[in-house]
């Protein structure tokens, strides 16, 4: 398919893949704000992601063929280490293609909820800050300058504030929610940019390449190790690792369904990559400082996050609550591959990254049908739904599945693959809380699929209702590549050893 | 006559916006040689609606510059910035290179010149429309103070 692409597209599409994909949703985004009709906004935004989708096959494909495995683009062609760089090696390239494959799945699907839970005259600037957050979100994973990745995080961010907060409409908690996100992710922006501060203080240039090059004869130096840690404290709260994940799960529950179920599969999966990003390629892992922060840090929080989210999503009884604890969770399962330091370590990381997109994305949207179909996320408004609406359910069914890791399913291939990285270190300790948070993640869910298929519905009028095709269409898609993906895992697998083999370095092999 | 008790100050606002309006444009025009540019000169710009506003109402604001069009300002200040992006694209440069907007050689300067003043244009009407939406958004929410709260 991608060959198929690369050979249709013209000549001009390839040497400019990179600026396209991130700017025509950003030029659209303001045209959607002049536009008086949410429906026509909605057309627009499936156009704009659908064609960032089409750029991010095509940058993946020369990625792929590029001899260097990178590819590179001048803003305004001014010279790399002064001007902007937007540079794309198989790391990028990954992340693009899941960030613009929901964009364009999620807004496939949006139309139904959007009608549903947004007032009529906000839906087209809705869109607009969709488009916006969809462009920010490419963008954080498009650019080769550390400054570029900061505002490009800003307008993602301060679009995914507004869109939470249009979630008020259904639920007036949205707002204290959104607020709350706006003042933690204002706080994780900011030390970010305090250690990207002491990064040019001591190198004297913004260009990740550059400074990478530079870095080796600092690393003893004060100030870089202060820029790695407020760094690391700082895209550690964008991406949700415990003990900074406090604005996840409100955030989650209370924003409009379709923003939940963008959100949850790109937007700290983003942040997760800047972070390997400043871990791996910027910061190397074989200095001191980084080894301690592995070992010390990071594998402790992400067992944490993996053990004490997945507790308490086992005691949560709203169905967004319970996959907004499990989101974090999985973020630990991440953050653990990313902390063994290896190539196997952080490819497993980054293959759980692609499955869980899939899996919580495809979750979200069995959600969001629920909502729209019965208004009602607890699990007792879910009791005997299996009945009701078996398609969106069944298909509900298989990502959880997925997401415990059952053989045949994305999620177990993922666990599969952290647990042979995690052996081949000697971490059969680490292994065990895999394990352990996995049989946790069977109680949440079970509870759950035993409310959907086992119990009468609470409310016996409750008729066949099942969700808008709209939304069944993109739901199994995901719900299909959870299954596809679990029994030939070679596509995302290879897509991670790349991205991983591209983190450190090394050129991709193929 | 219960209106007309702070004439002074309608009469000095009303002398005062058009000036503040004239020195937005100069530190629009004179950001090419010296501080300024459109960031500033939209916040100027913004200022003088905002001191209208103040002094004679937000609805008297709000009729003189709708929300709406301060919004679409917002928006058309974007698409022009990422116009101008095009604009090089489509003259087969690289995205916002301002030598190709005319297909010049490096001697020559009119694509930077244009390109960055069409930019500047586009960031004013951005930062103009969105501080103007800001102000409105918090403006438009409370009870007005009425003449007689004064």
């Amino acid at each position: 398919m991608i060959d198929a692409i690369m050979n249709a597209a013209p000549a001009w599409a390839l040497t400019h893949a990179a600026p396209l994909l991130v700017m025509v949703p950003l030029f659209l985004a303001p045209v959607l704000a002049l536009v008086p009709n949410g429906r026509i906004a909605w057309l627009i935004s499936i156009a704009a992601t659908g064609i960032s989708f089409l750029f991010a096959l095509v940058l993946l494909g020369l990625v792929q063929t590029s001899p260097i495995g990178v590819v590179s683009y001048e803003v305004g062609r001014w010279p790399v280490p002064l001007g902007i760089e937007l540079r794309v090696d198989a790391l990028n390239a990954m992340i693009l293609l899941i960030v613009t494959t929901i964009g364009l799945l999620a807004s496939v699907f949006s139309w139904p909820t959007v009608t549903a839970e947004v007032r009529k005259e906000k839906r087209a600037l809705f869109y607009s800050a969709f488009l916006v957050c969809f462009a920010g979100l490419n963008g954080v994973a498009l650019t080769g300058d550390a400054f570029n990745l900061f505002v490009f995080l800003e307008i993602s961010s301060i679009s995914t504030y507004v869109l939470v907060a249009l979630g008020a409409g259904r639920d007036r908690r949205a707002l204290p929610a959104a607020f709350n996100y706006l003042i933690m992710g204002t706080i994780g922006a900011s030390f970010y940019i305090i250690g990207i501060g002491f990064l040019y203080a001591a190198t004297g240039t913004l260009n990740m390449h550059d400074i990478a090059t530079r870095l080796p004869e600092l690393a003893g130096h004060r100030s870089v190790q202060a820029g790695f840690a407020f760094i690391l404290v700082g895209l550690g709260l964008k991406a949700a690792m415990w003990p900074l994940h406090q604005w996840l799960p409100n955030a989650y529950s209370y924003s409009p369904s379709f923003v939940t179920m963008f959100l949850s599969a790109t937007a700290t999966k983003v942040a997760l990559y800047a972070l390997i990003r400043f871990l791996f390629t910027i910061f190397r892992p074989d200095y001191g400082f980084e080894i301690s922060a592995f070992s010390s840090i990071l594998m402790p929080l992400g067992i944490a996050a993996m053990v004490v989210c997945s507790f308490q999503a086992v005691f949560q009884t709203d169905v967004r609550r319970i996959l907004a604890y499990s989101s974090v969770a999985q973020v630990g399962y991440m953050i653990l591959g990313v902390s063994i330091g290896t190539t196997e370590g952080l490819s497993a990381g980054l293959f759980h990254l692609i499955n869980h997109a899939m899996m919580k994305g495809a979750l979200f949207m069995a959600v969001a049908g629920v909502v729209l179909t019965y208004q009602g996320t607890t699990i007792r408004d879910f009791a005997g739904l299996g009945r009701s609406a078996p398609w969106t359910m069944t298909a509900f069914a298989i990502a959880a599945l997925s997401l415990i890791g059952v053989p045949l399913t994305a999620g177990f291939q993922s666990k599969l693959q952290l647990g042979f990285a995690l052996f081949d270190q000697g971490l059969w300790w680490a292994v065990g809380f895999v394990v352990f948070s996995s049989f946790l993640a069977v109680i949440y869910m079970g509870r759950v699929l035993e409310a959907v298929f086992f119990q009468p519905p609470v409310n016996p009028r409750k008729a066949r209702k099942e969700a808008p095709i709209l939304l069944l269409v993109p739901l199994w898609i995901l719900a299909l590549a959870n299954l596809y993906f679990g029994i030939a895992a070679d596509f995302p697998l290879g897509l991670a050893r790349d991205a991983a083999a591209a983190a450190f370095g090394v050129e991709a092999f193929r | 006559m219960n209106t007309d008790h702070h004439v002074i100050l309608r009469v000095i606002a009303k002398m005062l916006i058009p000036v503040i309006t004239m020195f937005a444009f100069y530190v629009q025009f004179h950001g090419d040689f010296g501080p300024g540019g459109g960031f500033q000169a939209g916040v100027i710009i913004a200022v003088a609606v905002i001191l209208y506003a103040l002094v004679f109402g937000v609805s008297a604001a709000m009729r003189a510059v709708p929300p709406v069009f301060t919004r679409s300002l917002a928006a058309v200040g974007v698409m022009i910035y990422a116009g101008v992006g095009f604009w090089a694209l489509l003259q087969g440069g690289h995205y916002l290179e301002y030598q190709a907007l005319f297909h010049e050689g490096p001697g020559e300067h009119h694509g930077q010149h244009i390109g960055i003043m069409v930019i500047e244009i586009g960031v004013l009407c951005g930062v103009a429309g969105a501080m103007l939406t800001i102000f409105y958004a918090f403006a438009g929410r409370v009870a007005e103070i009425r003449d007689e709260d004064w």
